[in-house]
């Protein structure tokens, strides 16, 4: 392991200052599109002097990458994770996602939006100024997107309320009590989703750029991948381990549903980055580039580590890279040029893979993988973020270590570290009452008869 | 009357069944089913985390015949089926006391016909 390691350093170092010299001449022809447009996001001051107006092609592409993100969770998610599990436990696996969709739908309009992104409260919370969507109708809101309706933005904002819980499943797949699963689902979104979006992305929110300490993160690298990370690691110490695990075989039922999965997600994660330039402008191109470099170069290097240290390149290996590649370019896929979202994602595939391999030797039993791939991913992303951010790739956020700039670095380990303390308290409170009021895990009988049958009276498969 | 029971490799079957036919052998069953002998099983990786499983999936032929034709039968099996690799099966014979085909009440040899 100690052999790889150095290697990835090598080639960490090799890349860096390789960056620092290429990278310039290609994105100087860059910046006019991404100056040209006024309504880049992360820029309020310019665009509030202007009268919001709204952008068609703008609400278009706004629309479309809502959309997109929504299909990351179904059937993206449900598939990735359904295919993992046995096939007992394929429907209830499946029905976790999909009704958290409905479920963060209707929390997200009555007071979730408010909370993430209402009137600051000492840069902690937002107001209850929101509730029911009251006052976020059609006209834009340049605090956040001025070309767009601000009922888009909301909607765009929901989606990712919506993936992120559905992230955790993952840890405590084939043993939850669906009863306890959706109030856990319903407190977390609400105590700790919305309070770290308001956070980051809010305005006046104290982590972030929209009045805060400066930490950047584009698209949800501490909002949706720490936090799901670090929660899925509480949550499946305080679930336990499966009947049987590590001694007895649980094989995935379908791979080829997690792969499928997986390609969705890949799709999906377009809207997820590129869309949240919150405008169809230079940004959100050079956001969709990187996403894909980076994705790629993840891939292989996961591959490549099965390759290596188990003889085969494994196809859920490659898919597992796709994914880790995904998340760990989402802080940066804003602020980084395509060669540093190369080096981003092949690390992450070693990282996250490497993380994997270690699952079993700590004994916790995070059943599909959240921790290794989302927790270590968006920790690791968050942190590159702050090494390899430019300002010639989006003037609005700022540089990194490798750009003459390490306090970004320290703002991104202290944004990394709030996260991680705040998820994991949170869920360890949420869950400590749960487990008192209705207990977490399904009794034995049920959990060897499988969720599909013993929660929810139906079966995946009649054959 | 004797039962031929083959355990081969699955994708022998048709083979098998060929020249199983064209020594006319006009009817069988076959059963997907998974086992061990002295070839042993393989080894799965799911991210990491290695299974070894150890029962292989093989078919099971079982054929009804006179007593006269059992040889016939099984040197037919046995030269289709082989590949001289581990792993390619056995085959057992026994007595059968009765066979009643049930559409017509036949018993014995008729109801194999």
């Amino acid at each position: 392991m100690a052999k790889y390691l150095k290697l990835a350093a090598l080639l960490l170092f090799l890349c860096s200052t390789f960056i620092v010299t290429v990278d310039t001449p290609v994105f100087s022809a860059d910046q006019a599109p991404s100056a040209a447009a006024p309504a880049a996001p992360a820029a309020p001051a310019a665009a509030a002097a202007a009268a919001p107006k709204i952008d068609k092609g703008d609400n278009a592409w706004m629309l479309t990458s809502a959309a997109l993100v929504l299909m990351m969770t179904i059937p993206g998610l449900f598939l990735f994770y359904g295919g993992l599990v046995r096939g007992k436990n394929a429907l209830g696996t499946i029905m976790q996602s999909f009704i958290i969709v409905a479920l963060i739908s209707i929390q997200w309009v009555l007071w979730g939006y408010s909370l993430a992104f209402g009137p600051d409260h000492g840069g902690i919370i937002g107001g209850l100024d929101w509730l029911g969507l009251s006052g976020v109708g059609a006209d834009p809101n340049p605090d956040y997107a001025a070309t767009i309706p601000h009922q888009t933005f909301m909607a765009y904002q929901m989606m990712f309320a919506i993936i992120t819980p559905a992230l955790i499943t993952g840890a405590i797949a084939e043993r939850a009590k669906f009863g306890t699963f959706v109030l856990f689902m319903l407190l977390w979104a609400t105590f700790i989703y919305d309070p770290l979006a308001h956070w980051v992305w809010g305005k006046g929110g104290w982590m972030g750029t929209n009045g805060g300490m400066g930490a950047l993160d584009f698209a949800g690298g501490t909002v949706v991948h720490i936090s799901s990370g670090i929660s899925a690691l509480v949550a499946c110490c305080m679930f336990g381990k499966r009947i049987g695990f590590p001694q007895e075989p649980m094989m995935p039922h379908n791979l080829p549903f997690s792969v499928i999965g997986a390609s969705l997600l890949w799709v999906g994660w377009f809207g997820f980055n590129a869309g949240s330039a919150l405008a169809a402008d230079g940004l959100a191109t050079s956001a969709f580039v990187v996403t894909n470099t980076a994705t790629a170069a993840a891939a292989l290097s996961w591959m490549m580590m099965d390759w290596i240290t188990r003889g085969k390149p494994t196809v859920l290996g490659a898919a597992s890279g796709a994914v880790a590649g995904l998340v760990a370019i989402t802080p940066a896929s804003g602020f980084v040029g395509p060669m540093p979202a190369i080096i981003i994602g092949l690390v992450a595939g070693v990282l996250c893979s490497s993380a994997c391999n270690l699952k079993t030797k700590l004994g916790y039993d995070d059943s599909l993988d959240v921790v290794g791939v989302h927790g270590v991913g968006g920790t690791w992303g968050a942190i590159a973020t702050g090494l390899f951010a430019s300002k010639l790739i989006n003037p609005a956020g700022n540089d990194g270590l490798f750009f003459g700039n390490p306090h970004q670095l320290l703002v991104q380990v202290i944004a990394v570290l709030a996260t991680w303390i705040f998820a994991a308290l949170g869920t360890v409170i949420i869950l400590s009452i749960l487990k008192a009021m209705m207990g977490l895990r399904v009794t034995e009988e049920e959990e060897l008869m499988g969720l599909d049958l013993s929660q929810h009276n139906e079966r995946g498969y009649s054959m | 009357m004797k039962k031929i029971e083959a355990i081969i490799k699955p994708f022998k079957l048709d083979e098998v069944k060929q020249k199983l036919t064209s020594i006319g052998i006009s009817g069988m069953t076959i059963t997907e089913v998974k086992g061990f002998g002295r070839q042993k099983g393989h080894t799965e990786l799911y991210r990491g985390a290695e299974y070894s499983v150890d029962f292989l999936p093989k078919v099971k032929i079982e054929i009804l015949a006179p007593a006269e034709l059992a040889a016939k039968i099984v040197e037919t099996i046995r030269d289709s089926a082989q590949t001289g690799k581990i792993g390619d099966g056995k085959i057992f014979v026994t007595d059968v006391e009765e066979v009643i085909r049930i559409r017509t009440n036949e018993r014995g040899e008729d109801a194999i016909r």
